[in-house]
């Protein structure tokens, strides 16, 4: 038998350039997505006005405000989590073995749920005012945030020395994490049940993802993370494929199997962890975006990874949108939507099987 | 000499699963490890690639010690074909093309598709290429795994128990594909089996172990039912049937 014969088999690349094709698709509804997000809400502005203020031509100055300061950083924002969070859920999937893996699978929204309440109740950060039309403002929400992500990284951290003692596997990560989880809700519950009504609206509050929360500045500092995020998960795109085929023949071609999961761990968890940290509690989008994408273009990480960051990125983004424009002028946080408008479009992609 | 063990120990919890085994397999040839349940096949199988470190011994693939190499330069020397494979919604042609990975530094190149385009069709499998591997038969599967180990050019493959819960037909297939290969190129087999018929047809040379450690290591025109009963605790006679042995337990 001589290997070095072989053809490069038409019907493959087709094949491939198909799935390259759905990812191509999915970028063009994001663009479209985009303008169309920009252009609605409150104060309406025609879609050729938004292109021209975005590539820097005259518009009315305060359609320039408008678009430059609020609009564009919502929407970016909306792209950029959405991203983050879709693109950990298809790893820890993959790390864990396990289809109900999800950014939050480790635990981590409960550890954030309980550091704003922590933050809120113990540290006092929590006497919010409400500002007419919009919503409710935390007095210190720089604070509230910063409490929020350090424990989100005390939950990572007590993971990861776990799995340091009993060793990276799929079943005592999981686990741990729903030990760590029911810890922190508990803690939660504690907390609230002796706070004032002023501020368990606060936690409350605080715990409603809402992708209007961050500004230029945050949304710098969220990008970079998750630019690095999705860079290292496509980097190690062939070792997820690997994981997938079982444990024993990923470590006959040669992947660090443990050393892949606690890193794509601790990755999957930093973003997670950021990404709660300055918006609040998203959920539903790290756990069903993968598995939307699975169902169109297959397991491999080759394009599943691609794939789901923009699934996450499209289905955050008019998610956002629909929430701003449901009951206008009033804005609904984002986290209330994700699910509804989630949940039918995965329960059609599941009865429909999936197609190669 | 191709694949040189010698005197390997793994240790369990201070226990010795296995304990001093050495042997020698040459390029072209494949051969067999036999012997009952939890005697530490898997475990000597897993011992030589690395996916777990020896106390004591030396593994050597044309005389270069693989427990100095890291796990990813091991998979460029040594194939691995594990007794189960996990399914996913992979192709066929994208679950061999993992078989590549040691090779790959960022995306599968043309000569990587091209190898494992022929490795498919030298295993009958192109019609099957575009399948998702969870839509395919054990037998199917099984091939798929082979030709991974197979497109993963590597000098020495080893496989646990290539043939269990595979019908009789896929057995006799699945061997066959593992002798040819093994003949046609320049790597060498080493396969844990329990079918000792299977065993005395298509392997060289067969090392029975007992108590962790080799008890005889034989050309399999060799093996005497002196060797099979001592180790399996069964009294056999061996037949010749249509120039075939064959193990006939008498007990």
């Amino acid at each position: 038998m001589h290997l070095a014969d072989g053809e490069i088999p038409k019907a493959y690349r087709e094949y491939t350039a198909r799935k390259i094709s759905w990812c191509i698709a999915g970028m063009l509804l994001l663009l479209l997505l985009l303008v169309v997000s920009i252009s609605v809400g409150a104060c309406r502005i025609p879609v050729d006005d938004v292109v021209r203020a975005l590539v820097g031509f005259e518009t009315l100055p305060q359609w320039q405000v408008i678009v430059w300061n609020i609009r564009l950083p919502q929407a970016l924002t909306a792209v950029v989590a959405g991203a983050g969070l879709a693109v950990s859920g298809a790893a820890m999937q993959s790390i864990l073995r396990n289809p109900l893996g999800s950014p939050f699978t480790l635990g981590i929204s409960h550890a954030a749920a309980f550091g704003a309440a922590f933050s809120v109740i113990v540290l006092g950060t929590g006497t919010m005012h409400s500002t007419g039309a919009d919503a409710v403002v935390l007095d210190n929400p720089y604070i509230t945030t910063i409490v929020a992500f350090l424990f989100c990284m005390i939950a990572t951290g007590i993971i990861l020395l776990i799995a340091n003692i009993r060793g990276a596997s799929p079943e005592v990560m999981v686990l741990a994490g729903v030990a760590i989880g029911s810890l922190f809700t508990a803690g939660t519950m504690f907390l609230q049940y002796f706070a004032d009504d002023v501020q368990l609206a606060a936690v409350v509050f605080w715990t409603f993802g809402d992708v209007g929360r961050a500004d230029w500045s945050e949304l710098g500092l969220l990008s970079v993370v998750t630019l690095a995020a999705i860079l290292y998960f496509t980097c190690h795109r062939w070792n997820y494929n690997a994981i997938d085929a079982g444990d024993e023949t990923a470590k006959g071609l040669g992947v660090r199997v443990e050393r892949v999961r606690l890193f794509g761990m601790l990755v999957a968890s930093l973003i997670t962890a950021i990404t709660i940290a300055f918006l609040g509690i998203i959920g539903f989008v790290g756990l069903v975006c993968p598995h939307m994408v699975r169902r169109v273009i297959g397991d491999d990480h080759r394009f599943l990874i691609p794939g789901s960051c923009i699934a996450g990125g499209v289905l955050l983004l008019a998610s956002d949108t629909a929430a701003r424009l449901m009951l206008a002028p009033h804005i609904l946080p984002v986290a209330i939507l994700t699910a509804f408008l989630g949940a039918p479009v995965f329960i059609w992609l599941l009865l429909r099987g999936y197609r190669r | 000499m191709m694949l040189d063990v010698n005197g390997v120990v793994f240790r369990y919890q201070s226990r010795d699963v296995i304990r001093d085994i050495g042997f020698r397999v040459s390029q072209h040839e494949v051969l067999a490890i036999l012997g009952p349940n939890g005697v530490g096949k898997t475990t000597l199988l897993k011992c030589m690639n690395g996916i777990l470190r020896p106390k004591a011994g030396t593994v050597l693939v044309d005389t270069e010690d693989i427990m100095r190499l890291g796990q990813p330069e091991i998979a460029k020397k040594i194939g691995y074909v594990p007794q189960r494979c996990e399914t996913g919604r992979l192709t066929a042609f994208d679950a061999v093309l993992l078989g590549r990975k040691p090779h790959i530094t960022w995306n599968a190149s043309d000569h990587d598709i091209r190898l494992v385009e022929a490795a498919l069709r030298r295993f009958d499998m192109e019609a099957l290429s575009l399948r998702y591997i969870d839509e395919l038969s054990g037998g199917e599967l099984q091939k798929v795994s082979i030709a991974r180990a197979v497109v993963q050019e590597p000098r020495v493959m080893l496989l646990d128990e290539p043939t269990s819960s595979l019908d009789l037909r896929n057995q006799m297939e699945i061997l066959r594909l593992i002798r040819e290969v093994v003949r046609g190129h320049p790597v060498s087999a080493v396969m844990t089996m329990h079918d000792l018929n299977l065993a005395l047809r298509f392997a060289d040379t067969c090392i029975f172990l007992k108590n962790g450690t080799i008890y005889a290591a034989k050309s399999r025109d060799d093996v005497t039912p002196a060797d099979i009963e001592e180790v399996y605790g069964v009294p056999v006679s061996i037949e010749t049937f249509h120039g075939h042995p064959v193990v006939v337990p008498s007990g």
